[in-house]
């Protein structure tokens, strides 16, 4: 081999990446406008960057960031890192010197820890959502912007194939006619699967650690994530899928359609409603701006693309939801529910339980 | 004394590097858990190491680690000598590729893992998906490159004649290797096997990833106890307990590594032709690449795979933000963004780790500043063996106040992965200065040279080669960092491991396929830069 | 015993050992000497099994070895710097064949004790290699080579890493040893002091062949030719007109070439030759000469210590025979 050559090449390399600014150094540290000052122009409006913290799910297209920016004047800026877990942890612990202006994506099942943090300040929107979403501690900081229930999701045509009927209820699940078919994200690695979990709770008070067991015998599969369980096992979602029953949302029947009809349907008495909110930060640098995107939020313009972004249902009864969410993903009607203030409180003990019970 | 505290001074530097970027976030993550609103409470730390979940979990941690290091040695130990005593066609190449699963994001590893053991893959049958044998493999995949290299590393430079002296004496080559060849290489396999355990101990992405939810490590565990528990006190006792146990194996690993000594080549024997009684360990060799080639070859097939037919559309899709607009920008972006931020983790891990290595390789006078160089060693190395979770959430609690205020800093990720790097890095350079004869910088000094230039003209022609190979390493290593990005990244500038968990992550078919697709980019990426680094033959690259 | 017939090695395209035959009796030493490179290394390895032949035949005692591997070959190997086992004592080191062979313990401890006598490290059983000397490691080495009676010992430079005087001393011991021993051996050395202290006869290697073997003596005294003469230790080899004068004045048939020591000239008052002293210098044995002799040139010569030889005087010069060597074949130019 030719080693000069070699190392010429190398050091060539070496040398261009680090001359030729191939490196973040002296990049995007701009310094953030000064927030809330009037801006000569528009006296009327709002200016500044809003740093908006979500988890990483969370996507906001360039098309309704620029109709933000231009209907208010403000920037936006996202931070999302992590899980749903992950960011009430990240707000808990920055709470009183936030790492932005407003965090979105706080569900009912961690509010109360940031909450408890005292991550949140006190904020009223002028149009909120109806009341069944707010919470009923905290309503004063937090703001539901969308909400979506997570339900087992049966696969119609493997049923029809096999000439059986998909279940009804829990406790179906448990039931040998349904041995090795179903498939749910682990609870204390999945926010969809806790929301299951919460609605075996929620169904089966303190008796839930016997529907697990059963569940188990039953040879349910648990996994790390939603993704795995959707898109690794259940048959609708993976080619290589074995098990036609996956915990997932009320709304993904409607991308699994084929024509006319969607291949996958809900089973909707085993359903829990997870609500996502808003929340302007407390010790915030742009407050007016966090305030103003979380009104922009419930605009009927965003609550209308919600499903699309987050396959979430808008909390606005106005907006417009796409036709195959008209036709296909019908939220849940009454959906399982137990208070943040229990789950707070309970999370622990339940979780440790769960998973000492499913690793036996 | 003085000479101590001129050792202290020139550590200065690095050592308030790490300290701000390590000593405090960690510490403050720490304080949060032992003195919750400011009170110190360390007897509830004491209860929360008696729950008999914590002693599970502990117990959990440390057979897997043990059985997945005595797996990978036992598999390194056959591809160590076929690499690098026999003239096998094509070991350079295949050196490097070893060592592309150990810099792989342990994200890739669980897709590729997960295409193969799933209940549809190709090995669906064996019904091994989540189980501790699914978390071993996954252990051995990453780490029997460390294995090989080390091993590896030590058997090029022993010298082959007391093998041939017991031969002629009537020992059979199996005698041979077992009374001669290993006991003779016995420090640079426990050195492999400590560095190798202490890997598999702190192993976070990949217990996650094929452990499912039944199993936990001490690792995960306190991911899990931050995150959804929320339960600090109980997360900070197990990273107490994870930092002394890794301390203490830092001291084990560093009283037993092998360093290979450039200045003695004599006795090296060149690499011979392969003979019949090598078929054992070449069958073994084949196996073991077999088995680390699996995952990887699934992976590239699931990436040209479109609804049941072979296709590139899942590469042509890596231009765009793939469906229902799960991604910000566009994968090759990330890609960009990806290099730069590697390459600004390189060369501060290259800054730091010469800075360290420089240090801790001088010749000590008297006992005392021995045992602050080998505190100093020690100190760099900790990295290794904290929690990601504990870094990234104390980087948010302690580095939030101007002068410090690094929170939105886009340096921040880059320094996050120079940490990471920076033990590869020391472990590559430190050998190769510690085997320069002190002799030489004497007789230069001699004969009228300043230390600064004994330095230029004695250590760096010696040392820019490895300094090469270990700024590949680094690239490499933040190429494919994971853990900590993660957590630190920015959304408009994600790299392509945050890239691809995001795009795992988001319904729609072709979204799966782009992960696919952005991870074979990744590692023929990270394999590519490891293959130059193998072209410059450094025996310590790798070997810690 | 030992029997190479037409023995090649080749590595891609160098030929290391080329078509060498070689006869090795019981009970005999054969040095194989050489320059560093000439390949005799390469034919030791072939005969412990350790380098592939491409061509030929080794036997012993009329067996061909090929296919047997080096373990079964029942030989002991003795490198220049010993290669002990570094973690085994030395008790352990020199037992190591024993223990391969299951020997019974008594048995095996009374034996070692025996070898570490005979190599005269009595009490040195449980030191660690790494504390010895390297005569005393050299020493170990060779017990532990001679502690199953191998039927051929092969010896690789077995003295060279060693100071001169140490050199000295463990020849003659290892001699007595090989000799006591009634061991067959294969030494392989560049320095010709060292075959000459160990072997019976000897084999000149250059360029992967055997240019010239037979006794010891033998070989000594007709070198083949300029090269192999000057390997043995001869100062330097005169040709032509210079050589027949020097045969003349020994009283020896004329030739073309002939190979001289240093002492071959002695200042004699009597002596056949003329010649002037260039230079001087005492020795403690003798006073070594660069003389100017007409017809010759300058050459060496010596003179017992009680000579008064100054520069520039005249001496007589007498030609001791047996220390030059007529070059049997040789070429004229």
């Amino acid at each position: 081999m030719n080693h000069a050559r070699l190392r010429a090449v190398l050091t060539a390399t070496t040398l261009t990446l680090a001359v030729t600014g191939c490196s973040l150094v002296g990049t995007e540290n701009e310094q953030r406008p000064p927030a809330g000052e009037p801006s000569s122009q528009e006296p009327a409006r709002g200016s500044g960057e809003v740093v908006v913290v979500s988890h990483e799910s969370f996507t906001l297209p360039k098309k309704l960031t620029k109709a933000f920016e231009r209907e208010t004047g403000y920037t936006i800026k996202v931070r999302a890192a992590g899980d749903a877990g992950t960011l009430a942890t990240k707000l808990s612990l920055t709470a009183g010197n936030p790492i932005g202006d407003v965090a979105f994506g706080i569900d009912n099942t961690f509010a109360s820890r940031p909450l408890d943090a005292g991550a949140f300040a006190e904020f009223e929107p002028s149009f909120p959502g109806p009341e069944e979403y707010q919470l009923d501690e905290g309503s004063d900081r937090l703001t539901a912007i969308d909400h979506g229930s997570v339900c087992v999701n049966a696969d119609i045509d493997w049923f029809k194939a096999e000439g059986k009927q998909p279940p009804a209820e829990l406790s179906d699940l448990a039931d040998p006619a349904y041995r090795g078919l179903f498939v749910t994200p682990g609870a204390s690695t999945s926010s969809p699967g806790m929301a299951f979990f919460l609605a075996t709770v929620a169904e089966f008070g303190d008796d839930w650690p016997a529907f697990w067991e059963d569940l188990l015998a039953n040879d349910a599969k648990i996994v790390d994530g939603w993704e795995d369980a959707y898109y690794g096992d259940f048959t609708a979602g993976s080619d290589t899928g074995k098990r036609p029953l996956v915990v997932s949302y009320d709304s993904s029947p409607a991308f699994t359609v084929e024509g006319d009809r969607s291949t996958t349907g809900t089973v909707f008495d085993t359903c829990f409603r997870q609500v996502e909110y808003a929340g302007v930060l407390e010790g915030a640098d742009n407050p007016e701006g966090a305030e103003a995107f979380i009104e922009w939020l419930l605009t009927d313009e965003v609550q209308s693309q919600i499903p699309e972004l987050m396959y979430m249902f808008p909390v606005s009864p106005s907006a417009d939801v796409p036709e195959d969410w008209a036709k296909y993903a019908l939220p849940a009607k009454d959906p399982y529910e137990v208070s943040p203030e229990e789950i707070a409180s309970q999370r622990e003990q339940w979780l440790t339980e769960w998973t000492d019970l499913i690793s036996r | 004394m003085r000479r101590i505290a001129g050792l202290l001074l020139a550590a200065a530097v690095p050592v308030a590097v790490l300290a701000v970027l390590f000593v405090l976030p960690v510490g403050g993550m720490l304080a949060q858990g032992f003195a919750p609103q400011g009170r110190l409470d360390p007897g509830g730390v004491l209860d929360v190491l008696a729950r008999p979940r914590v002693r599970r979990v502990a117990w959990f941690t440390l057979w897997t680690a043990g059985a997945g290091t005595a797996l990978a040695v036992l598999l390194g130990l056959p591809a160590a000598f076929v690499l690098h005593r026999l003239a096998v066609p094509g070991r350079h190449a295949i050196r490097a590729a070893l060592l592309v699963p150990f810099v792989l994001p342990t994200v890739v590893v669980g897709v590729a893992f997960r295409q193969l053991l799933g209940e549809g893959g190709p090995l669906g049958f064996l019904g091994l998906e989540g189980t501790p044998v699914a978390i071993l493999a996954g252990l051995v995949f990453f780490n029997v490159a460390v294995v090989v290299r080390a091993v590896g590393a030590a058997w090029e430079a022993l010298d082959p004649r007391p093998g041939e002296a017991a031969a002629a004496l009537g020992a059979s080559p199996l005698q041979v290797l077992l009374t001669v060849t290993l006991p003779a290489l016995r420090p640079a396999i426990v050195g492999a096997a400590s560095s190798v355990f202490l890997f598999c101990a702190t192993a976070f992405g990949i217990v996650l990833t094929l452990g499912g939810v039944r199993y936990a490590t001490v690792e995960t565990e306190i991911y899990l106890l931050t995150t959804t528990l929320f339960d600090l006190r109980a997360a900070a006792a197990l990273s107490i307990v994870q930092l002394i146990v890794v301390v203490g194996l830092l001291a084990v690993s560093a009283r037993l590594r092998f360093t290979p000594d450039p200045g003695r080549r004599s006795a090296t024997a060149a690499p011979r032709a392969v003979r019949r009684s090598d078929w054992t360990a070449l069958a073994l060799t084949l196996l073991t690449l077999v088995a680390l080639a699996l995952p990887i070859l699934t992976l590239v097939a699931g990436s040209f795979r479109v609804d049941g037919s072979w296709s590139v559309d899942n590469y042509v899709a890596l231009g765009g933000a793939g469906d229902n607009g799960a991604l910000l920008v566009p994968v090759t972006t990330a890609l960009l963004t990806s290099l730069r931020t590697a390459v600004d983790a390189t060369w501060m891990a290259l800054a730091m780790g010469l800075a360290v290595s420089l240090i801790v390789t001088r010749r000590s006078h008297g006992p005392a500043e021995r045992r602050v160089r080998s505190v100093l060693d020690g100190f760099f190395m900790l990295p290794l063996g904290v929690s990601a979770v504990t870094l990234g959430f104390g980087f948010l609690i302690t580095l939030d106040q101007p002068p410090l205020d690094l929170r939105d800093s886009p340096l921040l990720v880059p320094m996050a992965q120079a940490l990471v790097a920076l033990p590869l890095v020391v472990r590559t350079l430190a050998p190769v200065l510690a085997g320069i004869d002190d002799r030489q910088r004497q007789a230069a000094a001699s004969l009228g040279a300043s230390p600064w230039r004994a330095l230029l003209t004695v250590d760096l022609p010696a040392v820019w080669k490895p300094l090469l190979a270990a700024s590949g390493f680094a690239f490499a290593a933040s190429l494919g960092e994971f853990g900590a990005t993660s957590f630190l990244a920015r959304d408009e500038a994600p790299t392509v491991p945050v890239v691809i968990f995001r795009l795992i992550g988001h319904p729609g078919e072709m979204n799966y396929g782009m992960a696919l697709a952005a991870s074979v980019v990744l590692a023929t990426a990270t394999a590519v830069v490891m293959l130059l680094v193998e072209r410059l033959r450094v025996p310590s690259v790798g070997a810690f | 015993m030992l029997s190479l017939r037409e023995v090649t090695v080749r590595y891609g395209d160098t030929v290391a050992v080329d078509h060498v035959s070689l006869d090795l009796p019981a009970g005999e030493v054969l040095a194989v000497l050489g320059p560093s490179g000439c390949g005799k290394s390469t034919l030791l390895r072939a005969v412990a099994g350790l380098e592939p032949l491409t061509s030929g035949r080794i036997e012993v005692d009329g067996v061909d070895l090929a296919g047997t591997p080096t373990h079964k070959r029942g030989f002991a190997l003795m490198f220049q710097d010993g290669q002990l086992f570094g973690h085994l004592t030395v008790a352990r080191n020199v037992a190591y064949a024993l223990r391969l062979r299951r020997t019974p313990r008594e048995q095996l401890a009374a034996r070692v004790a025996e070898l570490l006598s005979l190599v005269g490290l009595e009490g040195y059983a449980d030191r660690l290699p790494g504390t010895l000397s390297g005569g005393e490691q050299q020493r170990v080495a060779l017990a532990r080579a001679l502690a199953v009676e191998p039927r051929l010992l092969l010896l690789d430079e077995p003295l060279s890493a060693l100071d001169a005087t140490l050199r000295q001393r463990l020849a003659g011991e290892l001699r007595e040893i090989l000799v006591a021993a009634g061991t067959t051996a294969l030494l392989v050395t560049h320095d010709h002091e060292e075959a000459f202290a160990l072997a019976d006869r000897l084999a000149v290697m250059r360029n992967g062949r055997v240019v010239q073997s037979g006794p010891i003596d033998e070989v000594w005294r007709t070198p083949v030719d300029e090269e192999t003469a000057l390997f043995l230790g001869y100062a330097r080899v005169l040709r032509g007109g210079a050589a027949r004068l020097l045969l003349e004045a020994g009283g020896l048939p004329a030739a073309d070439a002939v190979a001289v020591r240093r002492s071959a000239l002695v200042v004699a008052d009597d002596g056949p030759l003329a010649a002037t002293v260039v230079s001087a210098r005492v020795t403690p044995d003798q006073i070594r000469l660069v003389v100017g002799v007409d017809g010759v040139g300058e050459v060496d010569a010596v003179a017992p210590l009680d000579t008064h030889a100054a520069a520039g005087e005249s001496v007589r010069l007498r030609v001791d025979v047996t220390r030059l060597a007529v070059l049997r074949i040789e070429h004229a130019l």
